[in-house]
This record gives structure tokens, sequence and C-alpha cells, in this order.
């Protein structure tokens, strides 16, 4: 059956160069309105502020190698884990997934040309690029102290670059915007024909689930942003109590779009894992119509929930009640979604191949988790652990570990696809076991420095708190290097020829139906749905693409 | 498994401590099962349907209503379940007994200051009867803080322009560890405070004649001990690195050169002066961050910290 879709895929696509080759030149990538060179111009740019978000994740954890000073002061500390955070944050984990993955595997997914409106795709990168700049520009301000958070009245009184950090997180704000728009508009309108809402893969659901926040959500951070800009410009006191402001609104405005911004980092990672589960299964995924409800069901009960942030932050116990009961509803769609996971492996043809072990180290590090959210959800638990390390560990699980783990995942199974070359895959897998144990190992321990009363953002610590930490810090290492042998790994393998067919692992989207890599129109001709995105059935033989007259 | 709470969880010192451990421990045992569930389902699954031929064909499922449900029911009633135990011990903690004895906290960067009923006023220090509930009315100076006890299971922000309020009754005398947790700058790590939960003839004296230490301590142990506690060492050093304020080692007899110009001799008076009224003469080169701390300092302890800088050439 694969050589049928091999077959079908294959067509005339001796004929024309690939989209890497085609056209060439600097200049042609800059001015490129092809949605899979921006995908990967995204990623790439990702990647780099990893690198760089990374490098300040590894100076923390040797500053908190000892109790009191070790590698710098706590001005510079504070500066650094600011910078960690924000960058991670607005220039990592938020594009990941939509900016890199979802450009690139969309339209293709879907059996569409380019996204629906390729030049405002580019100014999005354009956008990001202005915004890094501006974040990165800070430092010659004398950074920034805040925390990523920017809570007032601290961030409207500190010194340093606080204005410019906040007005590029505004511009950042507009490339997630015009992303959103993007995938939104393509997913109603570019579906190949046949394909109705029910046939899409289950990474558009989680698109498009992701980007009904980001135009919805991302227009309060920005006025939000805007505000703290006059209040420190102007000294106009909506925030400032001098004045006559109060600073727990800036609270309210920051995680009503921040809190949906965690369904922003976590709805793409599912929607990752929704693909690369069945395709390593070799199995219909089970339970589609409940796993993409649940992503949209994620994304509006995400805004109901913002002010479990705020359980001590003198909020009426009425409102507390009210945030805390709505909060558990979201455990529901995302047990259903890890149940519906395991489900489709079971009696599956089991492939353990890198994409799918990134995929397991998901399903483990999700579940730890989504669990740890409950003891923050639940008022009486989250009144100690609030703002503890705990917390942090929390965040990790979900953010880092669930978004970059899944964007690994989806690196290594769309990489074939991307440059037609496959890395050494005996590599990638001690990799991922490098990064699945070095995870864990930075970020457990912090469970318990946070349910035992280590505060977060501590520079200086009490000593009874040091032997966790030095685990922890001991993990991060483990965890970087796990990380530069996936690098390096993925970099060796450009010095491979081109030579991956078009189907590599079996799959049964419609991405797998064209060359790797696709020409610059990414399929020969007009591709129509016969078969459903995870139909392995053997009878009848089914076509993937037929070919219409062009 | 008390081992196990005494691994994750601090020893409790308050009547939340309790309440709130039962459910801490609940969660964390439906984690740690679920995580061996979930894990053990994807080993079992991965053992016994490994790909052994590509020409392997799987069975059609897409889906099986009724074990959905199954998977969605029982994780709602367990997380409602939750929600309910958590809220319980919130309102609990939410609304001070009547007979509550009144303590006003006020946050700064980046010390705590307290108030007793009689106008007694002491830094970083919280002296409380034993077995008496305790009610903190707190607000801030500057920015966001929050008190934080980790044995009692207690935080809540202080924040300026406003009161906020906590409540505990303590249970076992004894010292116990308050932390600042919302980020508040430079000084936020160091800005912690103690509590001593007192027996009621400790706390009267306290009342009557301050800190047993205060009274009995040679004064310049004592120095240290307030330079230590009372948040002086946030800003002063006292090993020549600067802080936000100078350092105090070999200042002693020097001449400092004030904003205004003048200079002055380092000596006692100088020293009580810049305590009291830390606005009149600050050296050049600093900002004028300093809060008095007129009313907060005994007379004794004045002394000590004179005579601690004296010694620090």
């Amino acid at each position: 059956m694969s050589e049928a879709v091999l077959h079908a895929g294959a067509g005339h696509a001796a004929h024309h160069a690939d989209y890497l080759e085609e056209p060439k030149g600097l200049w042609s990538w800059l001015t490129t309105v092809d949605h899979k060179r921006i995908g990967l111009m995204y990623m790439w740019s990702v990647l780099f502020f990893f690198l760089v978000g990374g490098i300040f994740a590894l100076l923390i954890r040797l500053e908190l190698l000892t109790p009191k000073q070790t590698i710098m002061d706590a001005e510079t500390y504070n500066r650094v884990f600011t910078l960690h955070g924000a960058i991670m944050t607005f220039l990592v984990i938020i594009p990941a997934i939509p900016g890199a993955l979802g450009n690139f595997a969309l339209p293709l997914l879907l059996g569409a040309k380019d996204v629906a409106f390729p030049r405002l795709n580019l100014a999005s990168l354009y956008v990001y690029w202005t915004g890094a700049a501006m974040a990165v520009a800070t430092l010659a301000l004398g950074g920034v102290d805040t925390g990523w958070t920017f809570y007032t009245p601290y961030s409207t009184t500190t010194g340093g670059g606080v204005s410019l950090m906040v007005l590029a997180a505004f511009v950042l704000g507009f490339s997630s915007i015009f992303t959103g728009v993007n995938f939104i508009a393509t997913i109603h309108k570019l579906r190949a024909p046949g394909m109705g809402w029910f046939e899409m893969p289950l990474f558009a659901w989680g698109m498009y689930a992701t980007a009904l926040i980001q135009i919805l959500a991302t227009p309060v951070l920005g006025i939000t942003l805007l505000l703290i800009v006059m209040e420190r410009v102007l000294g106009v006191g909506i925030f400032d109590p001098q004045l006559g402001g109060d600073p727990v609104l800036f609270q309210h405005f920051f995680w009503f779009y921040s809190h949906p911004a965690v369904y922003i980092m976590i709805l793409p990672a599912m929607a990752v894992i929704s693909e690369v589960i069945p395709t390593f299964s070799r199995k219909t995924i089970f339970g589609y119509k409940a796993i993409a409800f649940s992503s949209v069901a994620i994304a509006l009960l995400g805004f109901l929930v913002w002010a479990h942030h705020m359980f001590v932050a003198g909020m009426s116990l009425f409102a507390g009640a009210i945030f805390s009961f709505l909060t558990f509803f979201i455990a529901i769609p995302s047990a259903i979604k890890v149940f519906n996971w395991i489900a489709t492996m079971w009696r599956g043809s089991i492939s353990l191949e890198a994409p799918m072990l990134h995929a397991i180290s998901f399903l483990l590090i999700f579940t730890i988790g989504g669990l740890t959210g409950l003891f923050l959800a639940a008022l009486s638990t989250d009144v100690h652990l609030h703002d503890t390390y705990f917390v942090v560990a929390h965040f990790h699980y979900v953010m880092a570990g669930s978004n970059l783990i899944a964007m690994l995942a989806g690196m290594h199974y769309w990489w074939p696809k991307m440059y037609g070359r496959l890395y050494n895959k005996k590599l990638a897998a001690i990799a991922s076991a490098i990064i699945f144990i070095g995870f864990n190992l930075t970020f457990l321990p912090q469970f318990v420095l946070g349910s035992r009363g280590m505060p977060r953002r501590y520079f200086n610590y009490l000593p009874q708190f040091q032997d966790l930490h030095v685990v922890s810090t001991v993990g991060s290492w483990v965890l970087a290097a796990g990380l530069f042998l996936t690098a390096a790994y993925l970099l060796a393998s450009f010095r491979q020829p081109k030579g991956m067919p078009a189907n590599p692992w079996g799959g049964r989207t419609l991405e797998w139906e064209t060359t790797s890599p696709p020409t610059t129109h990414n399929f020969e001709g007009q591709p129509v749905l016969q078969h459903g995105p995870y139909d392995y059935r053997p009878e009848p033989a089914p076509v993937g693409v037929k070919e219409m007259a062009h | 498994m008390n081992w196990f709470r005494d691994f994750l969880l601090p020893r409790g010192g308050a009547t939340h401590a309790g309440e709130m451990d039962g459910l801490f421990m609940f969660i964390t045992w439906l984690t740690v099962f679920f995580f061996f569930f979930n894990g053990g389902l994807i080993f079992y699954a991965v053992r016994r349907w490994r790909r052994r031929s590509d020409k392997e064909v799987t069975p059609h499922i897409t889906h099986d209503t009724r074990l959905e449900l199954i998977w969605s029911l029982i994780p709602l009633g367990v997380v409602m379940l939750i929600f309910l135990w958590g809220f319980q011990g919130y309102v609990k903690a939410w609304v001070a007994p009547n007979d509550s004895m009144e303590i006003i906290v006020t946050g700064k960067k980046w010390v705590w200051e307290f108030e007793y009923p009689d106008g007694t006023r002491t830094l970083n220090d919280l002296h409380v009867p034993v077995n008496q509930p305790v009610k903190l009315v707190m607000t801030s100076e500057d920015v966001i803080h929050s008190f934080y006890i980790p044995e009692f299971r207690l935080k809540r922000d202080a924040i300026p322009g406003r009161y906020t309020e906590l409540w505990f009754t303590a249970t076992e005398p004894g010292v116990y560890q308050v932390y600042c947790t919302e980020y508040c700058g430079k000084g936020h790590s160091d800005m912690l405070a103690r509590i001593f939960v007192d027996t009621p003839e400790q706390y009267e004296t306290f009342l009557r004649e301050g800190d047993e230490q205060v009274r009995k301590m040679p004064l310049k142990e004592l120095g240290r001990l307030v330079w230590e506690n009372k948040g002086c060492a946030t800003c002063h050093s006292i090993d020549g690195t600067r802080g936000q304020g100078p350092s105090w080692k070999g200042i002693w007899g020097q001449k400092h050169r004030g904003t205004d110009g003048k200079e002055y001799l380092v000596d006692a008076e100088y020293i009580r002066q810049s305590i009291l009224m830390p606005q009149a003469m600050v050296v050049q080169g600093y900002e004028p961050i300093m809060p008095t701390y007129q009313g907060l300092l005994r007379e004794r302890e004045i002394l000590g910290l004179i005579e601690f800088i004296k010694e620090l050439q």
C-alpha cells in the first residue's frame, strides 16, 4: 500500500527542483513567500534564541549551586532570570511550533499550495525579528530586572530597559496574531477537495485552537503592555497606588492574556503528538473527535481561569472559589487526550523511531506536568505552593518539557520532509534518552524544593535547600548534553546526500504524498483526499493523491 | 508513609498545616499512581506490540464511547473532590476568629515591620503567643511583597495602597522561618523574617523588656545580630563590597562627604543620626532610599550597632 502512495506522490516531481534549491540565493530566501522557507527560517531563529535562553538557564543553575553568591551578583542574577524567562516565553515557546512546524507542515497536511496570506506570513517573520532585536537591545539599556511577568508597581518604578522590553513583547504579539489569522483562513479556505473538517489531520485542529487564542487574547496583552509604558513615561497612575492606581489590576490584565497563552504553548505540542503517535503505531488515532473537540475546549476554557494565578493576591473568597472551580475543568480534556494517545498505541504496530521516543517522553512528562497542576488549582494547597519552586517545576514540565520535547518530536518527524535527509537514528535515540533523564533530574527536585518552602526568584537561599539545588544543576548539564548531541547529529545530516523517499515513516497524511523535500508548490497538481488522515486499513487499497489536469 | 510526607513538607506549626497536608498527600499519591499507571500502559504497549515486520496490519478501531465516558467521568469526579477539599481548607484559612490578636505588618524593601497591639514595634522578628489566634493586617510601602510561612502553610501578598489579612494559630512553641515570595528586586531573597512562637510568659516578657537577646547579649554581638536580622545586611556589607548603601568596613573615625557637600565624621553621634534620620546625611554616590528606624530599634540595639561598626576595621 505504501508503494501506491509513493508512486502517486513521486509523479513528475523529478522534473522540478525542490523548494530548498529553487530559486537560489540569500535574497530569494529573505523575500520568499513560500510557507516552507518561512517555516525553516522561523525554526532556525527559534533554535538560535533557544540556545541563548538555554545559556542563561545554565548560568542561573550554576549561580544556584551554592546558597550565596557563586558566579554573579544579585542584580546580574535578576537580569539573567528575566531575560531567560522573556526570551524563552516570547521568542521560543510561543512561536516554536506554530511558527516553525505549523508554517512548514500545515499547508502540506491540508493539501494546499501555501497559506492563505503568504505576504502576511513573511511579515510575521520580520515582525518577529524586529521584536527579537528590541528585546536583545534592552541589554544596552542596562537590562531588565522585573521577571518576565512585569508585575506592577515594581516594573513601573525600577530602572533599565523595561519600556523597550515591554514594547518588544508588544511587537512580538503582532507576529503571533498574524500567524493566527493566517492559519484560521488557511484551514477554512484551503483544504484539499474532499477534506471535511473531520478529515483534517489533528495537527490542523490544534493549530486552529491555538490561532483562536492568539487572535482573541494577544490584543489584551498589547494594551496592557502599552499601559505600562504610559505609566513609566507619562505617570498616568493606572497601576501605581501612589497615584491612585491599582497594582493588582495589572495582574488581571496580564493573566487574561498570559493564561490563555499557556495554551498557545501546549496546544501546538499536543497537535504534534497527535500526528506522531498514529504514524509510529501505524494505527488509526483513537477518539479523533474527542481529541479535536478537547483542543477547542481547552482553548475556550483557557479564557475563564486567569485569576488562578492570584489566589494569594488579595482576591475575594468568592472569586477564588470560582476560578479554582473552573480551572479543574481543564484537567478533563487534557486527561482525555492522554488516554486517547495511549489507546492509539494499544494493539498497534509500534516503531520506536526518534519522533516516537520523544512522543513517549512527552506523554510521561505531560502526565507529571498535568497532575501537578491539580496542586495549584486547589485553593488550600496553592496557598502553600504559590510562588515557590513547585510552580517553577510545574510550568517547566508543562511548558518547557512538553512544548520543547514535542518540538523535538516534530522536528525529527518532519526533518526528512524538510531537507530530504535523515539524521543518525542511533544517536537520535540516545539523545532522546539523555534529554528525558536530564530534564527530570533538573526539575523533579524542584517540586520538593517548593513543597519544602523554597521561594522562586531567589538569588540567595538557606543552606537546607542546597542538596536539591545541586542535583538540579547537575541535571541541567545532562539536559544540555542531550540537546547539544541533538544539534550535532542534525547538523551532521546535511553531509548526507538528499535521498529520502516521499514517505519514510509510512504516514497517512498528505505531506507524505509529495516528494521529500517538496517542490515549491508542494504537490504536483491538486491533491484530492481519498482516505482519512489515519486510515491504515489495507482494503480497499487507498490512493492518496489523485492527479487532476493541470 | 509518614516519611514521605516528612520528606516533602516541612514540619507543621499551625492549625492549618494538618488540613493542607491531607489534600497535598492525596494529590501526591494520585500523581504517583497515574504516572506509573500511564507509564505502565505505555511500557506494556511498546513491549507487546513492537513492530516486528513492515507488513503488520493493525485493527481499525476509531473510538469506544463507553470507555471514553469512563475515562472522562472518573477524572471529573476526582477533580471535583479535590476542588471541594481545597475550598474547605481555604475558607478556614480565610475567616479569622473574633478573638484574634491583631498585628500590623508592613513590607518594604527589604524588611518586615511588625506593630503589636500595645504599640511595640519590631523588625523581622515577630513574637506571638502559642495557641492564640493571630491576625496579621498587611500592607506595603513600595512594591508588592508576599508573606510566607511554609511551616504554617500560609501566604498572602502585602500590597501598597490596600490591606490584606492572614491569620493563624501557632500550635508548637519554637522559631519559624518567614520568606518574601513576591519578587521585589535586589534584596528579595534576603527579605527574611522569623516568627517566635512564645509561651504566654515569654510573650509578656518580650512586650515588657524586648527580646531576651536584646537584654543579655554583649553589645558587640548584639550589633552583629541586629545587622543580620533587621535588614541592615541587605544594603550595608561588612567586607567592603559596595551595596545599596556604603559598606561599614573601616568607616569608624573616617570622614564621609554627604550629598550636601559637607563632610561628616563617622562617630557614635553620626551613626545614631543615620539610623534614626537616614535622609539627613546621605553619603555622596548613594541614593536616599534608607527607611527610618525611629521607634524600631531599642536603645541597646543602636549602641550595639555602634560597637559593632567600631570593631569593623
